[in-house]
């Protein structure tokens, strides 16, 4: 990445700005699912609350960044890796405010759950598991984007698969557990809908550093995969 | 986008070297220009840009002291428009030029266009008739012009000027068109004309642009050059040297970084 400064000092300050705020909404969606996972395992559902309010100002710095760059094109016409920089970011707010509603979704169905009784035991681990892999992910999308570091990215791509699998496994047992005990579908139900927001929240993760890989090499690795199989 | 293979070639300068008498202007440059689009110049004042494009008209022949060295490839003859034997009056004929201020002569508007081809010994008054029109067409000024043609040229406004230059250029059918900033002196408004008539122009023609303006190269342009103190440091499709160009020299000068 291009580390010289521009000769315009102004244009310099915008572009780390922008930064900035990326970094702190990232800070905001770790904290939301952080405190979602952690409502699952104790719950302590008074929480959900407070992330639900998080999610208003995540979306509102969503918002205000797209709009940044938005002003930033128009009076910069942003070239080469300015450009690479903020059409990334454009792409990493989208997928961090859709983080932050999966872990929305997980502080609600904790909410269901608790209020119509007592967590299930035996799924606190394995969706706890995949859960703090996820937020992982997470931290090291930002962490790659705040170092400019693709090694440190495709870490993150590559992790997306364990959490896949993990999540896949966890499906199994939930559906096997329904059939054997119906009275257990109401609650199952509602922790595939977790399960299934964690792995989306890895998904997100995935596409970040996917995005910090564009910014930084030019390449457009999405759906690479896919592609090669094909 | 992806294109895969290249086009043909229009030209083709080959270990070209230029000296303003000891001073050494242009420093082993080796680049294609392909045929039937549009390849933009850019880098920072005093590079070399106008040098260089004043090398495939031989513009450089009207001054003593200057000197060339290795070759400008013309295609499909493959003629070397630096060789002695090519005259280059010749030249002039297939490689036009178009400069940063308009410069009309002081004439009525269809003597500025009918000039090239009388050079070239055209006098039938129909035939020039006909091939003035076609190139004030061809210069999208035409609609503008048509019911004045006996007015000075120095009547126009600039962006009108500009093109009646561009139609003058065009009445001897060039291969090649040269521009050297054409639209620096110029509104937003006639700017766009000029872009939009660059765009139509390489159907027929070949085009060569130098350009300050970064967001002009990035728009008209299919390939694009970097220089710098008299190099080519880089060569390219447009759209990789704007998202992702290859050598820090070039990035710094389109993101208006210090190097
Ligand atoms: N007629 C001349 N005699 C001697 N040196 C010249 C002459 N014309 C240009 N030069 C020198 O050659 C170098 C290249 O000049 P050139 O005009 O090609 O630059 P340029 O890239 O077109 O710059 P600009 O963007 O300012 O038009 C400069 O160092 C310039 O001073
Ligand atoms: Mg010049």
């Amino acid at each position: 990445m291009n580390e010289s400064q521009h000769l315009s000092s102004q244009f310099d300050e915008d572009l780390s700005g922008l930064r900035t705020h990326v970094l702190q909404m990232g800070g905001m969606v770790e904290t939301q699912i952080s405190a979602a996972i952690e409502a699952y395992s104790s719950g302590e559902v008074s929480s959900v609350k407070h992330i639900v309010e998080t999610d208003r100002k995540v979306n509102d710095l969503e918002k205000a960044i797209d709009d940044d760059c938005a002003h930033l094109i128009a009076r910069r016409q942003p070239a080469a890796s300015d450009l690479r920089l903020v059409f990334g970011i454009t792409k990493i707010v989208t997928d961090l405010e859709r983080a932050g509603d999966e872990a929305k979704k997980i502080a609600k169905g904790v909410r269901r759950i608790y209020e119509a009784g007592q967590m299930p035991s035996q799924y606190g681990i394995g969706v706890r598991h995949i859960a703090e892999a996820a937020l992982g992910m997470l931290r090291h999308a930002l962490d790659s984007f705040a170092r400019l570091d693709p090694q440190l990215a495709e870490e993150v791509i590559r992790a997306d698969a364990d959490v896949d699998t993990e999540f896949k496994s966890i499906m199994r047992q939930l559906i096997t557990h329904m059939m054997e005990d119906p009275r257990t579908i109401t609650t199952s139900i509602d922790i595939i809908w977790i399960a299934r927001a964690v792995e989306r929240i890895g998904d997100h993760a995935k596409n970040i550093a996917e995005h910090v890989v564009f910014i930084v090499e030019g390449r457009d690795i999405r759906h690479q995969d896919k592609e090669s199989k094909a | 986008m992806q294109i895969h293979d290249n086009p043909a070639l229009k030209a083709e300068a080959r270990n070209l070297n230029f000296y303003y008498g000891e001073a050494k202007a242009l420093k082993n440059i080796n680049m294609p220009i392909y045929d039937k689009k549009v390849t933009a110049l850019i880098g920072p004042s005093g590079c070399g840009k106008s040098t260089y494009l004043r090398s495939f008209n031989r513009m450089h022949d009207l001054y003593p002291g200057n000197r060339y060295e290795g070759e400008i490839r013309f295609f499909p003859d493959n003629t070397n428009l630096l060789s002695p034997e090519v005259d280059p009056i010749e030249v002039r004929m297939r490689v036009g030029m178009v400069f940063q201020k308009p410069n009309p002569f002081p004439k009525s508007i269809y003597e500025n266009v009918a000039y090239g081809l009388r050079v070239r010994g055209e006098n039938n008054k129909r035939v020039l008739d006909d091939k003035v029109e076609h190139a004030l067409k061809g210069g999208a000024i035409w609609d503008e012009v048509k019911d004045r043609l006996q007015d000075l040229a120095s009547n126009l406004s600039g962006g009108q000027q500009q093109r009646l230059c561009i139609a003058r250029a065009l009445a001897t059918d060039p291969e090649l068109l040269l521009f050297d900033e054409p639209t620096s002196a110029l509104d937003p408004i006639a700017t766009a004309a000029i872009e939009e008539l660059v765009h139509e122009l390489k159907k027929r023609v070949t085009i060569l642009i130098v350009t300050h303006n970064m967001q002009q190269a990035a728009r008209v342009s299919d390939y694009t050059a970097y220089m710098f103190l008299g190099e080519m440091i880089e060569f390219g499709k447009t759209d990789e040297i704007f998202i992702k160009p290859q050598d820090k020299r070039t990035e710094d000068y389109i993101t208006g970084r210090m190097g």
